[in-house]
């Protein structure tokens, strides 16, 4: 196994509130890697630090055998880690198809010039990348939707939408926050085979998800945040079984479903 | 008739110039939440270094072709005023992005007074004679209706820039980028979107708009002095509330119907008043056109309900 992304050493405190203590752990290439704990355990935390929408006050991460730039989300867009949000956060004012194709900036190269003058590259560059938003929608099972405005689709299209647009970044490492939440069980059911799908398709993917269900069934490796230290980490039957996961999804008072 | 039939046409042509101004402010507001009050002066820096520009080839080279010697003056002026948009945004604004929206506005206030003042030590406090370098005598008369190459000139070059901004805003990654870091910035980063190079072009774009409005407003009167951009700024930012700020279709639409609003009403201000006011008081109409809106839309002509954000 290649470690694609290993985080060393992360803290990150809020005033007094310590939410990430010394968490270090390492995702594999091609695995779907799930992040569970209870709530308020640390783990969109985690995320907000690992995609550069906080700066971490200990450690660093090291994606693909070098040093992730940290409070720069667009770098770390560029380095190759897209990700979703818990709670949506689609552009609004646009389509579906448009969100998909601005995930796909950071690929792209035209300046203001190639876009006024529409030479042949700006316009080849422009075609590939609806053409590719188009797939990405087929791929996430909603390209009827393409030129609808995206507030108008359902809850959980709207889910896979944020999932192709992060996918339109064309990331090594896509990390889902709780993907699943608010979904019922058909849904949930669909987001598995989709996950799989990506993961099949080369994609390693960081999952945080409530549904222990989902995760148990779908992670290759499993690691268990409580109070921002990492308490476990290992394949989801051993996690499962652990006293100390245990203990404080029960002891914590969190919300084990 | 003619008055009217004159007074449009007349009114089509500042529009364009206020449509222009406008869409600088309505593209930064959209962005930012920010109303830059500093706006009105990048058009002034446009006429005047397009002025210097034009003196100077006048006496290194008087044998260029008018349209020429224009068309260097205005390709120095767009570049000149991009930079002092960047300048303004990388040394001012983007300081101020997270703090409460009243430390920006006065810093727009206050980079106002200071480009005025710059500009004023530099120019002097006279006002200088704009060369015609596209006629500015009335052609034959359609209808009775006098028309300028100029004026012919400016609603056609502003059409196309508008042209130009709608296709870069709608169809292309700029345009994607920038709508997406006008929603939410930090989604937007997250994205991969880089949001300060993007509200940095933001502010490049709308200067280069307001340096081509500068050369075509001093054209147009053949004036060109170190306070001309105060009154066409203010318009152009009423433009931008009438059509609904950050709105860029409400900014093109709320400068072309201000200047007709302006324009007409000049054309008949004596007669609705009874010859107590006469054309000298046609500001009054944007100002009313400003407090009305404000009070009873204040979303503007087009304008979506304004979110808290600002």
């Amino acid at each position: 196994m290649i470690s694609l992304l290993e985080a060393r050493g992360i803290g990150k405190r809020f005033g007094g509130l310590t939410a990430l203590d010394d968490v270090s752990l390492t995702i594999n290439r091609g695995e779907v890697y799930g992040l569970i704990g209870p709530n308020g355990a640390g783990k969109t935390t985690f995320f907000n630090v690992l995609t550069g929408a906080y700066t971490p006050d200990a450690g660093e991460f090291v994606f693909n055998g070098s040093a992730l730039p940290t409070g720069q989300p667009h770098r770390v867009v560029a380095a190759g880690i897209a990700r979703t949000f818990q709670n949506i956060r689609l552009f609004g004012k646009m389509t579906a198809l448009e969100n998909v194709m601005a995930g796909h900036h950071i690929r792209t190269r035209a300046g203001v010039w190639g876009i006024l003058s529409q030479n042949r590259r700006t316009r080849e560059e422009e075609r590939l990348t609806t053409e590719r938003a188009f797939a990405l929608l087929a791929y996430v099972g909603i390209a009827r939707f393409a030129d609808t405005l995206c507030t108008k689709l359902s809850y959980g299209d709207q889910r896979r939408l944020e999932i192709a647009r992060a996918l339109a970044a064309e990331p090594q490492l896509l990390a889902l926050d709780e993907p699943a939440a608010g979904m019922n069980a058909t849904e949930t059911g669909h987001l598995k085979t989709l996950i799989e799908q990506i993961r099949h398709d080369g994609v390693t993917v960081l999952l945080i998800e409530h549904d222990v269900k989902l995760v148990m069934g779908l992670c290759d490796r499993v690691a268990v945040l409580d109070f921002g230290r990492k308490i476990a980490e290992d394949v989801p039957a051993v996690v499962q079984q652990d006293p100390a996961v245990i203990s404080a999804y029960l002891g914590g008072g969190g919300d084990a479903h | 008739m003619e008055t009217l039939l004159q007074q449009i046409v007349n009114g089509l042509v500042v529009g364009s110039v206020y449509a222009l101004v406008a869409l600088g402010y309505t593209m930064v507001y959209g962005i930012l939440g920010l109303i830059n009050f500093a706006h009105g002066e990048v058009l002034m820096v446009g006429a005047l270094t397009a002025l210097q520009t034009v003196l100077l080839l006048m006496e290194v080279a008087p044998g260029l072709p008018p349209l020429l010697m224009l068309a260097v003056a205005v390709g120095v002026a767009v570049p000149v005023c991009m930079a002092l948009g960047y300048l303004m945004e990388r040394l001012a604004y983007r300081r101020l992005r997270g703090a409460p929206r009243l430390a920006p506005l006065i810093t727009a206030i206050g980079l106002s007074f200071l480009l005025q003042t710059l500009a004023m030590i530099v120019w002097g406090r006279n006002y200088h004679t704009f060369p015609a370098l596209i006629s500015t005598e009335p052609l034959e008369p359609v209808a009775g209706v006098f028309v300028t190459p100029v004026q012919i000139a400016i609603v056609v070059i502003s059409a196309l820039l508008m042209a130009a901004l709608v296709l870069l805003v709608n169809r292309s990654r700029l345009g994607r980028a920038m709508r997406a870091t006008a929603e939410n910035p930090r989604v937007a980063a997250l994205m991969g979107v880089d949001a300060n190079a993007i509200i940095a072009l933001t502010f490049i774009i709308g200067a280069g708009l307001a340096a081509v409005a500068g050369v075509m407003f001093a054209s147009n009167y053949g004036i060109a002095h170190y306070a001309m951009g105060f009154m066409p700024g203010l318009k152009a930012f009423t433009a931008a509330v009438l059509g609904g700020i950050g709105n860029l279709a409400g900014a093109m639409l709320g400068g072309i119907v201000l200047g007709l609003v302006e324009a007409i009403g000049a054309g008949y201000i004596e007669e609705l008043s009874f010859g107590l006011l006469n054309s000298s008081y046609q500001d009054i109409f944007a100002f009313v056109i400003l407090g009305v809106v404000l009070i009873f839309r204040p979303t503007g002509l087009l304008g979506e309900r304004v979110s808290d954000r600002a």
